[in-house]
């Protein structure tokens, strides 16, 4: 292939020279170029290797279906490998190198690996690599793996970056009556069609101009801007630069916009691409079609394009891509072509496979008719072709021409991706030689050559037709498609029994051969031979190799096309970025961050925030230079000596109200609340439908038709849900509404014997919270100096004398403020979730940690809270028989048997004699006590406390610290009888 | 059959590839088998092969509605593991990670186990503590490979990870199973055809059953798309569609949902992830590897809504982006080349069912959940075993139909009765 | 992306919404025998084609829905909330409209 830049012609910008790299190399080309385009007037023929055999290739197309082209394209950070070069628009300083080549694409000694490739059949891989060579002797994958670790060096394309991606992508969302898909001839009569009927349209262009198949007509640009201007005119959003990737449910595509991958200067507020989700009304499908080869020999070789691909480089970028071309085809599409490239000074030869000519004879052009190309010849370039006939049922030579570019149209293969995508299932046409879209009751509708109509008035005719049936005004479109003169199917050209690499896909590598030797195999049908020999899996997901390799199968069964089968297509359509898929969602924004509204005020008195579900809580508060394991430790002991300040705003608070809303939490939670009495508190445990432990939390009575009902941290969303379930879909008629008040109040926890006097210490002038006015669980509202409101609770999970305050969420750290003062000048502290952690375990309460969702209320030794007096949700289903055995795990505490002993959390508890197998239980929390001077730990055991006695135990951490003698102990370790928090 | 090694492929390099036969039969369906199972997936292609290899039988059909491995076996991220702690699925997984370890000896075909180790990453104490719980198990149990790592030894075998602190849930450490890794799906399925090809087991591609025929508490004849077929046992392995079977033999509901679940792979690449790697917090579910190929292999949750459509929506395809770019930064510029979607039948407790039923000669595989690749040796082991002896073996008891009437419910997750939350 | 005309809200994509499940089931009462609660927990029709389910519309009204949809095809083809009451109200309103 000897291309050359034209002195006129083109879409490019003459007067804008632009500079960019291939392989190091300083290379010129014009704005309005394709990377593909200006390698190609800068001579550059071969561009990359394929996947499996490192053969040569060029530029192959000259738009999303290449398959030779593919590169790298950026430095660093910002390297993005497998770019088709062919819809890679051209800017300053792009900087691009070959792949999947070592050194180079020119020399690649990975092609070594084509010396071998008559031992690389397809699934040749299938059947060795398993053991020692050559009768795969031995046992296991040892072997596998060290082949592996070739393979998966040899395999791959591109490399990609090991930096985060420096760029930012959005998310955008939009709503239209009317998606065009395309804006050729088809798509843009269809947008002005339904816009001018008063619908909102949306056209979505792939390439960076409007026009399709116009742009490869010089004679058709003032059509195509008066059309344009018309489109624009009637209020149609236009999009270029964007590719409807996908189609899904209830009329919503996905849409990828590429926004400064054409940008020498990048805009650092400008995002790299976005990802639209359109929900329309209707979508047209005017996705046109994509021209395909044919098989046979060397047909992969660099020099050998679509005939389509010709025009475009002719006309949009004013390359003559050959000086003595050859043109084979099947079909009447390529005489515009031939006629346009002979103007532009090359020699031409068709060499049309039918036996008359279709078309009027262009000047200058030779015809060749009922002959084929049969083998390339040329090393890294075309040579020659040879050309062969097909009488009497098979292939014979028929001459040979020299020839620099071979340009090939096996036919058209309309773009049915997207509303295949809707379980659309393609049909085939035996007269056009395609598949044509298949039909769907979705809104969806094919205009132009995507349903099979090549005429380019008639594409525009469909185009407004379409446009009618997506606004309801036509019931049915009638528009006949088809080829005015039949094509001459023909899929591959070899003379009889002769192994050859012709290829059918390739970037795979996929040869006629290959198909044949699966259909030998037995993987006959479609979805076999893709998976079996690789088909159609590259990144151009066999956009033109499938029907090859469905023809040639068919071939080889004897029988039809259809009878093979059709392969769905899956989204995307063309590659999407997973940067722009993942929009803003990523690195710290991953995930939503909650915070408490004492959360800033934390940070500023020390804490170190620890995660909590989607929550950040304080952790542990050090003070000078302290450790977590010091930090807690203190933190824990000033709880039981003096006072403790911790914020437990994360809990979930619902408000319950109704006149029905004891009798709602009646059946809700395992223990009855109907009889609790205004201004108490009662702690509760609800089970799920089956019987185990879902959550627990304390409700306060606060009025006769009025509770709020705390959970975990954990669960507040699903209790909430639960709660709206029951009350909408089972107990409907139970009057009761539960509205979700957890980031309406500020909550913090005030324990340790001198809780009482700290927060008398805050409230106004004669509030009385003394035991008789507000005894254990009692609940109350107060007023904090200053006047703000609260409501106070005595109760406790740390087993002191404590406390729970809530105010209004604005007033947090004014409420802190006040307790901190007070508590600070008691010799008080704040603690976080680990001190939270060793209060609990040494006193035997549960957490999210114990209650795993397996666990029954029996199993956690609170059994007896469970009512026998009434049903309630769970209370049937906790009855069945391996929930009542007397052997299940039950809640303990565990001592190390030396008590300088540590153990760790996730520990199995044994007996001590067998260290083995499932153990008897496990631990569950572990803590350094401060109160009894050791490490303690909480978990479950087989038969619970009471079996365990007198049997010596040990906790077994084999993957981390090894085995420790433990005692297993009642869970409630500190204060048993609960003097403390009564006190 | 042709024995599959390096020296047939040289053979047949140097001779055209022209020893190569079908690697199994096309047979016409005869009108009577022993034993006739349901679905030509990777389970029931797996048990066809056991029953024929361990215990001798003749007379087998496999019952393929379209082509053998076109379901659940193309459509998952093919990662082995054994990494559950409750009793009974310890054992079994752990059972069919050693069938898998010399799976491709067995069936003479490369199913290409790769035990490339599965990492399960940790943020947090509590995370970690609670790994160490299934892993303290696992090692116990006869799993040597189970680690927990430490936040040096994770980036040592891992480099490119985000470990910044800035992450939203910053990495502390991993679960890890050295022994797991993933194996090339449809090899499975086409080395136990045609393994059970070879012993005799008629392949039955493009054969619907569309009625089911009882004698009494017994079936009697499958109708079939290629005809009647009288059957002597009859086993059902159809994962997603056991509720539509089980409807046509009469007998009413199943603790079983069907879900769809996506799958995600990536342009190939030159080698970038050596391991699997899995990520779990903040209600996000993700895993990633990348095929022998290139590509970067993701999966995620469920779609969330019940469903028969193999088709995904957006909202995971964004969720798993997110996650993939959360853990990998370095993939903003990979490209997803394609998505799709398989039907798994979800069960109340996220385990499988490996039973008999209330029909004396029908025997039930089904409710595989998320676990249903890396089950397949175990799974057609045990099945054959049951199908074979009439009973359950004794690693099997459990799962039943009936365990959830005795309180027994095998939930790897504590998620409770509802299928969808059970990825 | 599943569109489902939330009576409250208007048309709105599924992500708002999480599923629940069977909308068919009955739950028995609390005090009946556990054989019963066994099958309204744990069995299912598992129905391919049209059924009856749950949805809640969690992001937005929090109203659980009742929605008839076909499992294969995710068309949906009635939407109604699933308080009886309200379901009521809906119906007479649409009456009254008409």
């Amino acid at each position: 292939m000897t291309a050359r830049r034209l002195d006129k012609g083109g879409r490019i910008d003459r007067s804008a020279p632009v500079d960019f790299t291939w392989d190091g190399k300083t290379l010129s080309g014009y704005a309005g170029d394709t990377l593909a385009s200006a390698l190609m007037a800068n001579g550059e023929r071969v561009l990359g290797r394929s996947f499996k055999y490192h053969r040569s290739r060029g530029i192959m197309s000259a738009g999303v279906e290449e398959s030779g082209a593919i590169v790298t394209v950026g430095e660093g950070a910002r390297r993005e490998p497998n770019v088709k070069a062919t819809v890679q628009e051209l800017y300053g300083g792009l900087c691009a190198s070959g792949q999947n080549s070592w050194p180079n694409v020119r020399f690649d000694l990975g092609a070594v690996s084509g010396l071998f490739s008559r031992f690389f059949a397809a699934g040749f891989y299938y059947k060795t690599f398993m053991g020692l060579p050559p009768f795969e002797w031995g046992h296991g994958t040892g072997l596998w793996m060290q082949y592996e670790k070739l393979i998966r060096k040899a395999a791959g394309m591109g490399t990609a970056s090991r930096e985060p991606d420096p760029d930012c992508y959005d998310h955008v969302h939009a709503f239209c009556d009317v998606l065009v898909v395309g804006s050729g001839p088809a798509g843009l009569q269809a947008a002005l069609t339904a816009a001018q009927a008063g619908r909102d349209v949306l056209l979505v262009e792939q390439d960076f101009e409007l026009g399709g198949d116009y742009l490869n007509d010089p004679g058709a640009e003032m059509q195509r801007l008066e059309l344009i201007n018309a489109v624009k005119g009637a209020g149609v959003r236009v999009m270029i630069r964007t590719t409807a990737f996908g189609l899904y449910d209830h009329g919503v595509a996905g849409l990828l916009e590429k926004v400064t991958d054409h940008l020498a200067n990048l805009d650092p507020q400008m995002p790299r691409q976005r990802f639209w989700t359109v929900r329309a009304g209707a979508t047209i499908l005017a996705t046109g079609a994509l021209e395909r080869s044919f098989a046979f020999e060397n047909n992969d070789h660099p020099g050998v394009m679509t005939a389509a691909a010709a025009r475009v480089y002719l006309n949009r970028y004013g390359i003559l891509p050959g000086q003595k071309i050859v043109i084979s085809t099947t079909n009447d599409s390529v005489y515009a072509a031939a006629a346009e490239l002979a103007a532009a000074g090359a020699d031409v030869i068709v060499a049309d496979f039918r036996e008359e000519a279709g078309v009027g004879l262009p000047d200058g052009v030779t015809i060749l008719n009922g002959v084929a190309p049969l083998k390339v010849l040329g090393r890294s370039g075309v040579k020659r072709v040879d050309l062969a006939k097909h009488t009497n049922g098979s292939w014979v030579p028929a001459g040979k021409e020299t020839c620099d570019l071979l340009l090939v149209s096996g036919g058209w293969s309309p773009v049915v991706n997207l509303s295949s995508h809707r379980g659309a299932k393609p049909v085939w046409n035996a007269s056009q030689a395609c598949f044509l879209p298949g039909t769907t009751s979705e809104p969806i509708f094919h205009a132009g050559s995507s349903a099979g109509i090549w005429d380019r008035e008639d594409c525009e005719v469909a185009g407004q037709r379409a446009a009618r049936q997506a606004i309801g005004e036509n019931k049915k479109s009638s528009q006949p498609g088809g080829w005015k003169t039949p094509i001459r199917p023909l899929y591959e050209v070899r003379l009889p029994n002769q192994q050859t690499k012709a290829f059918v896909d390739f970037q795979h590598d996929v040869t006629g051969d290959d198909v044949r030797l699966a259909n030998q195999e037995g993987f006959v049908s479609v979805e076999h031979l893709k998976r079996y020999t690789t088909l159609g899996m590259a990144t151009d997901q066999g956009k033109m190799g499938n029907i090859i390799g469905l023809a040639l199968m068919a071939d080889a069964l004897g029988k039809d096309i259809p009878d093979v089968g059709t392969t769905r297509f899956r989204p995307p359509y063309t590659p999407v970025a997973i940067g722009a898929l993942a929009g803003r969602n990523v690195a710290a924004h991953f995930k939503p961050l909650r915070r408490t509204p004492l959360h800033d005020w934390n940070l500023r008195h020390g804490a170190t925030m620890t995660e909590a579900g989607l929550w950040h809580r304080p952790w542990y508060f050090a003070r000078n230079g302290e450790g977590i394991d010091e930090a807690y430790v203190r933190e824990a002991a000033t709880v039981r000596k003096s006072v403790g300040i911790c914020d437990v705003s994360s809990l979930g608070k619902i408000a319950v109200q109704g006149p029905d809303a004891a009798e709602f939490l009646n059946r809700v939670y395992s223990n009855g609340f109907a009889k609790l009495p205004v201004g108490k508190a009662r702690y509760g445990i609800m089970l799920r439908d089956d019987g185990m432990v879902m959550d627990d939390g304390t409700t306060w009575r606060l009025a006769d038709t009025e509770f709020l009902t705390t959970t975990t941290t954990t669960n507040a969303g699903k209790v909430m849900v639960r709660f709206e379930e029951l009350l909408q879909t089972r107990w409907p008629d139970l009057k009761v509404h539960v509205s979700s008040v957890s980031d309406q109040w500020a909550g913090v926890s005030i324990a340790g014997p001198k809780s009482r006097e700290t927060i008398a210490a805050c409230l106004e002038h004669g509030a009385d919270i003394s035991n008789e006015a507000l005894p254990f669980m009692g609940v109350s509202r107060v007023t904090l100096s200053g006047g703000v409101e609260a409501l106070i609770a005595r109760i406790s999970f740390s087993g002191e004398l404590a406390y729970e305050l809530y105010v209004q969420a604005g007033y947090g750290d004014a409420m802190m403020d006040l307790l901190w003062h007070a508590a600070e000048t008691r010799g008080g502290c704040l603690y976080g979730l680990e001190a939270l952690g060793t209060l609990r375990i040494e006193k035997g309460h549960v957490t999210g940690a114990e209650l795993d969702g397996r666990v029954t209320i029996d199993d956690t030794g609170l059994g007896k809270m469970a009512s026998t007096k009434k049903p309630f949700i769970g209370s049937s289903l906790r009855q069945r028989p391996e929930l009542l055995r007397e052997d299940r795990p039950q809640l303990v505490g565990i001592f190390p048997k030396d008590r300088s002993q540590r153990f760790k959390g996730g520990s199995l508890l044994c007996d001590a004699d067998t260290v083995t197998g499932f153990g008897e239980g496990w631990v569950t929390g572990v803590t350094h006590s401060p109160a009894l001077g050791h490490w303690i730990g909480i978990g479950y055991i087989s038969g619970g406390a009471e079996a365990w006695k007198e049997r010596p135990a040990v906790a077994a951490d084999p993957v981390r610290s090894g085995n420790v003698d433990v005692e297993i102990v009642s869970p409630h370790m500190f204060d048993p009888t609960g003097e403390r928090m009564h006190g | 059959m042709t024995r599959f090694s390096a020296w047939s492929v040289f053979w047949n390099g140097i001779t055209g590839q022209k020893g190569w036969g079908r690697q199994w039969r096309d047979p016409e369906p005869k009108p009577h088998y022993d034993i006739v199972i349901v679905g030509g997936g990777l389970h029931g292609l797996a048990t066809a092969y056991y029953l024929a290899a361990n215990h001798g039988l003749k007379n087998i059909a496999v019952l393929e509605k379209g082509w053998l491995g076109g379901g659940n076996a193309g459509r998952n991220t093919t990662i082995v593991r054994s990494n559950y702690a409750r009793p009974g699925n310890r054992e079994f997984y752990e059972h069919s990670l050693k069938l898998w370890e010399n799976l491709s000896h067995e069936l003479n075909y490369n199913v290409m186990f790769s035990q490339r180790s599965h990492i399960a990453l940790l943020h947090s104490p509590g995370a970690i503590d609670a790994a160490a719980r299934n892993y303290n198990t696992m090692r116990m149990t006869g799993t040597p490979d189970a680690e927990i790592w430490d936040l040096a030894a994770l980036k040592r075998a891992v480099p490119h990870l985000n470990y910044s602190d800035t992450a939203r849930f910053p990495i502390m450490g991993a679960a890890v199973q050295k022994r797991a890794g993933t194996a090339r799906h449809d090899a499975v399925a086409w080395g136990y055809a045609r393994g059970a090809d070879a012993h005799g087991v008629d392949i039955l591609q493009q054969c619907e059953v569309q009625g089911i025929a009882r004698d009494g508490d017994s079936v009697s004849t499958l109708e079939t798309s290629r005809g009647s077929i009288r059957a002597g046992k009859v086993a059902f392995a159809v994962a997603g569609n056991t509720s539509r079977l089980w409807n046509m033999a009469g007998l009413g509901k199943l603790p079983i949902e069907s879900h769809k679940l996506q799958a995600f792979v990536s342009e190939p690449l030159k080698p970038l992830l050596d391991q699997v790697v899995v990520f779990g917090i903040g209600g996000a579910h993700f895993y990633m590897s990348q095929s022998d190929k290139g590509g970067m292999v993701f999966g995620g949750d469920l779609d969330w809504y019940k469903s028969y459509a193999q088709r995904g929506n957006l909202p995971i395809v964004q969720d798993v982006s997110e996650a993939a770019m959360s853990i990998l930064p370095c993939l903003g510029r990979v490209k997803l080349l394609r998505h799709w979607s398989g039907l798994v039948d979800m069960s109340m407790d996220g385990t499988h069912f490996i039973c008999k039923t209330p029909l004396a000669n029908l025997y039930l595989n089904a409710g595989w959940n998320y676990g249903g690749f890396k089950a397949t040796p175990a799974s057609g082991w045990y099945f054959a075993d049951l199908i074979a002896n009439d009973r359950p073996h004794d690693r099997i008891r459990n799962y039943d139909l009936k365990r959830f009437e005795r309180g027994l419910q095998i939930d790897e997750r504590g998620a409770g009765p509802d299928p969808k939350l059970h990825g | 992306m599943i569109r489902i005309p939330c009576p409250f809200c208007g048309t709105r994509d599924h992500s708002e919404f999480t599923y629940g499940g069977d909308g068919t089931i009955e739950y028995p009462a609390l005090d009946a025998p556990k054989e019963d609660w066994h099958d309204a927990v744990f069995l299912r029709d598992n129905v391919c084609g049209m059924q009856l389910e749950t949805w809640h519309h969690v992001h937005g009204c929090r109203m659980w829905l009742l929605v008839e949809r076909d499992t294969l095809t995710h068309e949906i083809h009635s939407v109604r909330p699933a308080h009886p009451g309200l379901a009521a109200m809906f119906e007479t309103d649409q009456e009254a409209g008409e």
